[in-house]
């Protein structure tokens, strides 16, 4: 266990805990406007590299604009939805409304499948091929821009929801729905706007992860999953639990690859999501509720 | 300035709003009075635009306004402070005030705002010293006050109150209709006010309505409704022989 390899683990699990993070905030985006928890999370996630991979293949795009497009067409797709399935049962019941999500999930898959076939595709990395050694490690180019992008996504959204009326808006629509109403705020219309995000916020979590861990129609459920698990271990509705939660993910998974058997890579994440729910169903970073009445 | 004309309210298959017609005008403070489940929330929720009338009609300063979305509402200026407060919580309180606000973001006019913020913190100084404090942690009171400020905030011409003075100790909450009467003198406010407390309510209002099981069963000038029997054994908690005040 030399320092070169315990780096090399470190890296890869980061890179890869940084998708788990992004997903698990967009799914901490639309429970936090809706109570909800969108089953089909995993499927943006899924949509962002295949789309991109699709863009880049069939219309001879290059991997910057691919990139753009897939994810602008991941975000209409994210409020599409919304308007064709979630607003027109408003007001149901939370359980119902996510068994629909789970529908959408299965939908947006076996769309995917018809028309991109059940390949595995590759993108090719952003900018710059050759690792870099560092202690013995050798770190891509990609895991940079992946970490890069993460901060950048990070730091936008706590912009968007510390520092600007619309973000402070949505967060008032999970505190106070009704006063919401009273105050002026559109409340379907924040809750659009948390789909969009969401599937903007998963989307870039697929694409950056494509060049490294390869795509195919059904990646959507694993890191949906994972993504999930991040959540919970972060305390579900905290976004910078969730970041942190993906993050933790990545990094004992790539441990638990490297030192015990790359065959349990994945029962990691699993094991940690059960020991959460028994041990601290808040999750690490939850907090319990200010409340005074 | 707002007119009810026969307005039904069913909530599922509960009728909980019947035949109920009445009127606020310009600057004056109206109470609207009756115990638990006698539809006054309904009521004012109905105004508000969060439930639809099943029948009837509401006109705001000569529109109709009974199919239209709460935040249209909202923006043709009739704000509502509602039960229990409702204050974001986990916001802070400037945050809170300024999401009052948010109709007029949405127009971009944003420029007077931090003035109003200003303006609501001299009414309420309470609230100033804890602009950056979450309001969950506020007293009861300062969250009826920051309630109120938020709803302010919005510039209403018309302002519903719904039980502001519930759960407050009774020194607050006459604290607070003092508040809603100096709204009323010094701004020029017009309120409709929901209250199970007659006495308070009656006290600063000028007119008032008594609502039971969904009916409009009494109306007059508050004095009226002070000397009225029916009204004195029922929600002021007097025999009828006894004289008023």
């Amino acid at each position: 266990m030399d320092l070169g390899s315990i780096l090399q683990y470190l890296v890869s699990g980061l890179t890869v805990g940084s998708t788990y993070g992004l997903t698990a905030l967009g799914f901490t985006i639309i429970f936090n406007a809706t109570r909800v928890i969108n089953f089909a999370q995993g499927e943006f996630v899924m949509l962002g590299g295949m789309l991109a991979v699709f863009f880049a293949g069939a219309l001879n795009l290059g991997v910057f604009p691919a990139v753009l497009l897939a994810v602008s067409c991941t975000t209409l797709v994210g409020v599409c939805m919304e308007r064709l399935t979630i607003r027109p049962v408003q007001g149901a019941n939370v359980v119902n409304i996510i068994i629909i999500t789970i529908g959408v999930s299965i939908f947006i898959r076996g769309v995917v499948m018809l028309f991109l076939g059940k390949d595995t595709f590759s993108l090719p990395p952003f900018f710059g091929t050759e690792a870099l050694e560092f202690f013995g490690a050798m770190i891509i180019p990609q895991s940079i821009w992946i970490l890069l992008i993460t901060m950048l996504v990070l730091v936008g959204l706590r912009t968007y929801f510390n520092k600007t009326i619309f973000g402070k808006a949505m967060l008032a629509c999970s505190f106070e729905q009704k006063a919401a109403h009273l105050v002026g705020i559109s409340v379907d219309r924040m809750i659009m706007l948390s789909f969009a995000i969401s599937a903007l916020v998963g989307s870039i979590g697929g694409v950056i992860l494509t060049p490294i861990t390869l795509t195919s129609y059904d990646v959507g459920i694993m890191l949906g999953l994972k993504g999930f698990a991040a959540c919970i271990l972060g305390g579900l509705g905290n976004p910078f639990g969730a970041a942190a939660g993906g993050l933790i993910i990545g990094v004992l998974e790539s441990f638990g690859a490297g030192f015990i058997s790359s065959a349990y890579k994945d029962a990691f994440a699993f094991i940690i999501l059960l020991v959460i729910l028994f041990v601290k169903p808040s999750g690490i970073f939850g907090r319990a509720d200010i409340e005074r009445v | 300035m707002l007119v009810l004309k026969n307005i039904d309210v069913f909530y599922g298959k509960v009728h909980a709003v019947k035949k109920v017609s009445l009127h606020v005008d310009q600057g004056e403070i109206v109470a609207l009075i009756g115990g638990n489940g006698a539809g006054k929330t309904t009521l004012l929720s109905t105004i508000s635009g969060l439930i639809r009338a099943g029948r009837g009609q509401i006109v705001f300063e000569g529109r109709e306004i009974n199919r239209q979305k709460p935040d249209k509402i909202v923006k043709s200026g009739i704000s509502q402070v509602p039960e229990r407060r409702l204050v974001f919580k986990p916001l802070s309180v400037e945050d809170n005030l300024l999401l009052g606000s948010y109709h007029r973001y949405s127009l971009g006019r944003s420029a007077s705002i931090g003035r109003d913020v200003e303006e609501i913190f001299a009414m309420f100084p309470v609230l100033g010293e804890r602009r950056n404090q979450p309001a969950g942690t506020l007293s009861g009171g300062e969250q009826q006050m920051l309630s109120i400020g938020r709803a302010l905030m919005a510039k209403p011409r018309l302002l519903l109150l719904d039980e502001p003075g519930m759960g407050l100790a009774p020194a607050i909450s006459q604290m607070i209709f003092r508040h809603v009467s100096k709204l009323r003198d010094e701004l020029g406010a017009t309120v409709l006010l929901v209250e199970q407390n007659a006495r308070s309510a009656l006290k600063i209002s000028d007119r008032g309505y008594v609502l039971e099981t969904g009916r409009v069963i009494v109306q007059g000038t508050s004095k009226e409704l002070m000397q009225n029997n029916d009204v004195q054994r029922a929600y002021l908690g007097r025999d009828a022989g006894e004289s008023g005040r």
